[in-house]
Order: C-alpha cells, then structure tokens, then sequence
C-alpha cells in the first residue's frame, strides 16, 4: 500500500525505530548537547565518550519520528571508533546526501547511512534525518546549546 | 437534515482543487482547520475584479475606481449580515484573526490596560490569542491569566469564573478550539464577564467556517476570524467590534485612508470603518471574501453544521474503532476536527504515509504548545474536516490509518 514510500522507509529505519541502538545515558560523557525541533516536537540528548580527538562510545536518549530515531540510531553506531576529524567528514557528506546537493555522492562512503538517502525526497522530513548530525557536530565544536534543523 | 439529503456532491464540484491527484491518488483534503479549499465562486470573482473591476477604492472620481468602492463596500454588508452586525462600520478589514487580535491588543488593550491589571484567556488557545496578550503584559505590566481545561478538552468553567475579578480588563477566548475541536460555551462565558463590566474578544477562527455566528446575539464585543478559513481567500479576515468601543480606540496604524485631514501640526482620523485601515486594503481579496458568504449563504451554515456533526460522529466513531488510536479532544460540544495520536508512532510519520495515500493531514502542535504539554504529546496527527469531505474519504483515511499501523508493526 506504500509502495512510494519504500525509499524513505525502508526496513532498517523501522528497525532502528523499533529498537534504537544506544538508547542510553553516558553518565561520565565528555559531551553532551541536546537537538530540539519544537515544531516537530522532535527532541534528542546526544552524549559523547572520548578518548583525545577519538570517539570511544556514542549514545542518546529522546523521542521523535521514525526518520529522526533511525538517524540517530545508525549515527551512534557509525561514530563510534571513528576520529573527530572522521566524524565531521562523515557529517558533510551525511548532509549532502539527504539535501541533495551533490549528485554523485560515494554512498559506499557513508555505509548504512545510505538507508537515509531517499529523505531527499521528501524536503519536510529533511531536518528530521538531520538532527542527529547537526547535534554532533555541535557536540564535536563543544557547543553547549541546544541545536535545531528547523 | 439528513446525511444523504446534503448535496455534498454538487458542493464538491464547486471545488475545482478537490479533483486533484496526489501521488496518482484522488485526494482527500482533511486539513481544513489549517485553511480550506475555495470555490469556484471565489477564484472566478477574484478574477473578474482584475479583469473588470480593478482600481484602488475610496480614492478617484473615475468610473473603476468608483466600481472597485461598491463592491469592496458590499462585501463588507456581506460580512456584517453574515454575523448580524449591528452595522458595517463595526466590521474592519484586516489580514486575518492574528492581525485582528494584534491590532486589539495593540489599541484598545494598550488603551485599556495597565499594570497589575488582568487578562483571562484559556488553556485551549492557539498560539495567535496568547502571544499578543504577553507581548502587552510585556509592555504594560499587566498579568494573563489562563483558565485550565479537563483531559476531554472542556474549559473548567467555575474555574474561569472565579478567575475575573475588578482586576480582569478582558477576556479573550476561542470559540472553537483548533487543536482540539472544543466549542467553548461562550455565552455562559460572556454573561460571566459582562456581570463584571468585563468586555469579551471571542477569537472565531476556527468555529466561523462550522457554526453560525450571531455576534449581537452573543453580544460579544469582539469577534475575530480569518477569510482563508471560511472559503475565502488567504490574506483577508475581520475584527468586528462593538461601534462604541471601536470610537472609543486609538488607530491602529497610520497611513492613507485612516485620516480626515493632515497636516504637519496634526492629523485627524476618519470616521469608522476606515480609521483602523490604514493603507490600499487587499481589495479584490475583500470581494473574494464577499462571495464565499454568498456561497455559504445558499448552502446555509445550519445545513453545514448539521453535515458536519454527522461526519464528525462517523469518523469518532470509526476511529475508536482502531487499536493503538488515541483521540485528543473528546468535549460534549466540539466542532469537525479529530485530533489523535497513535502507540510509537509519530505523527510526522502518520503525515508522510498518508500523503503518499493522497490523504493531506496536520501533523504537529497546530501553534498550540501548551495543549501538547498538557496532553503529554510532542505532536498530533490532525484530521479536520469540512462541508465537502464525505464517508468514503473517512473510510480511506481509517483504512490508512490501519494499514501504516501495520507497516509499522510487521515489517
């Protein structure tokens, strides 16, 4: 019946939504930085474990759409192990393919982020998929206040 | 009247938008309370005053100038008829119910209102009837005061009560409640205030399109409401006011059309209507909004209601039927909008999945923050309805419902 749909949901964004992975407190975490979409209603708690410029362990704790949990899901998977630098190369090309500006973007690059590819589609769900990113990055930037893709 | 005797079907052929395809599907437009479709009656005459009678109003001696007058002017003797105005003068143009409740705020509560006086809305406002009475708290030092509700969406009404004192300046409440549907019982409102001198704004944006309104039978002394709700254009809406309280007020903004006479010592302001409207009005919007009245007229907003009731009650009725659904807003006295959340599911997704079924929800907090803080919810999904949706759209929006609740759950 929502045969459209199959790019935008596909089977490993219910999963993640279903069962986030990292849906947990840091409670020692280097950072932490919360993302909130107010119109939305979209809100997450990003926390960050590092080691130096490495990311040891990444989780969240929140609530939002299916879009917004899987992203934020699979970006706590992706990001752990990986250097700040690492992390904020993924970001870039994690926004380029969901706002579409670059046509041919490596998504062997960004692995099981390739799921979120289709949100491109779909503009009004662009910001739900790109919460999470923004939220790291502004935990990377040791930002302190709450982010928003709005 | 009966639901097969109402004539939904010639009504939707007015509509030309409702024979639309999106994503290859029929569609089903079920988000009314945001702004509803408009009839051809209203496209046509929009273009038959740029194309015959256009030219700016009140102004030139020539013959289009002079035509463009008559009809901006009828339009507003449509409007005071439409609400049993006393007269015209009391009906004042303005770009809609936010504008309408800005420029009350801004003239006779900046008038009216001082520090330590008080203003009572409630707890079901939209964001329009609350953040221009704290932007004048804000200037003024006066203090808003809300009425709480029950978890049905029914205003506490001996706790409203018991909240106008000598203090209370005025009370400024919807009519029917956006995000919950809610019909405030206004008149017990108003003789409430009136029994303290107190004067009463009833915002009627979303109760104008469903319900009749008499404001003299009310004897509410403003009433706001948008024309974009009520088949009209976008852009256009009305303040009415009593005239007393009207000459009373200072103007709203300065400009053409709002004078007597100037000069560089001193202005004069010009009589009612045209003292609170400042500049070249949204003229052909204006007779657009006259010819959705004339169009409701035919129908017969008791019709409309009547319809409306029995299409509400279906859909209450269908969607209680659904496991996992909640309805948020379930008042005795509530008009066509069936606001509702599901288990693990966002609304926003609810939104996306319809969509793609052609069906146009609200998903979100329909600029009514603290009634989703009240309820405990980020957001709901929102279906609203009007005089040209039908059953079978109902049953295509519960069979949609259903099946993205499976998708959700089994795949």
């Amino acid at each position: 019946m929502f045969e459209d749909l199959r790019d935008l949901y596909q089977e490993v964004i219910f999963d993640h939504n279903r069962n986030p992975r990292n849906f947990r407190v840091i409670a020692d975490a280097d950072r932490k930085v919360e993302g909130f979409n107010p119109l939305c209603g979209d809100r997450l708690t990003l926390y960050l474990k590092m080691d130096g410029d490495r990311i040891v362990d990444a989780s969240f704790q929140g609530s939002g759409c299916a879009i917004s949990t899987a992203s934020v899901s699979l970006m706590t998977e992706i990001i752990k192990d990986k250097t700040e630098a690492e992390a904020e190369a993924l970001f870039k090309t994690f926004h380029e393919m969901t706002t579409g500006k670059s046509e041919d973007i490596q998504l062997e690059a960004v692995g099981k982020l390739a799921v979120l590819a289709g949100v491109r589609e779909y503009p009004a769900r662009v910001k739900c998929a790109t919460l999470a990113w923004h939220t790291l990055d502004a935990a990377l930037k040791n930002q302190q206040q709450p982010v928003s893709t709005e | 009247m009966a639901l097969t005797s109402f004539p939904v079907e010639l009504i939707r052929a007015d509509f030309p938008i409702l024979a639309e395809k999106i994503r290859n599907k029929p569609l089903v437009y079920l988000d009314n309370a945001a702004s509803c479709q408009k009839p051809n009656a209203v496209i046509d005459s929009i273009s038959h005053v740029y194309r015959h009678e256009y030219a700016n109003i009140h102004r030139g001696v020539h013959t289009l100038s002079v035509r463009a007058t008559d009809k901006f002017e009828a339009a507003r003797e449509k409007v005071r008829g439409f609400i049993n105005a006393a007269s015209s003068k009391e009906i004042i143009f303005v770009r809609g119910a936010t504008e309408a409740i800005n420029l009350i705020a801004q003239t006779y509560g900046k008038a009216n209102i001082k520090a330590g006086d008080e203003i009572v809305i409630t707890a079901m406002e939209h964001h329009s009837n609350i953040v221009p009475w704290q932007m004048l708290c804000e200037q003024t030092g006066a203090v808003l005061k809300v009425a709480s509700m029950n978890i049905q969406g029914e205003l506490l009404y001996n706790e409203f009560a018991s909240l106008l004192n000598n203090k209370t300046r005025l009370v400024a409440v919807a009519h029917m409640s956006n995000a919950l549907g809610t019909i405030n019982p206004v008149e017990l409102i108003i003789a409430a205030a009136h029994a303290h001198n107190i004067p009463v704004m009833l915002d009627g944006a979303q109760a104008i399109p469903h319900l009749a309104v008499d404001v003299q039978a009310l004897d509410c002394d403003f009433y706001v409401f948008s024309g974009h709700k009520l088949y009209g254009p976008s852009g256009i809406g009305v303040m009415y006011g009593k005239q007393a309280l009207l000459e009373a007020m200072p103007p709203y903004q300065g400009g053409g059309d709002m004078i007597k006479t100037v000069s560089f010592e001193k202005s004069t302001y010009a009589g009612l209507p045209h003292k609170f409207e400042a500049g070249t009005p949204s003229i052909a919007d204006v007779i657009g909004l006259g010819a959705a009245i004339d169009y409701l007229n035919e129908i017969g907003m008791a019709n409309i209601a009547a319809y409306e009731a029995e299409l509400l009650d279906y859909a209450t009725q269908q969607a209680k039927q659904i496991k996992g659904l909640r309805i948020i807003g379930e008042a005795g006295d509530k008009g066509a909008i069936l606001s509702f959340v599901l288990d693990r599911i966002h609304p926003h997704d609810i939104g996306t999945m319809l969509d793609s079924l052609g069906i146009a929800i609200r998903a979100g907090h329909h600029c009514a923050m603290p009634v989703m803080e009240f309820y405990g919810v980020p957001a709901t999904a929102r279906a609203s309805f009007a005089m040209y949706n039908t059953r079978q759209e109902i049953d295509v929006l519960m069979n949609g419902i259903e099946s993205l609740i499976d998708v959700f759950e089994l795949s």
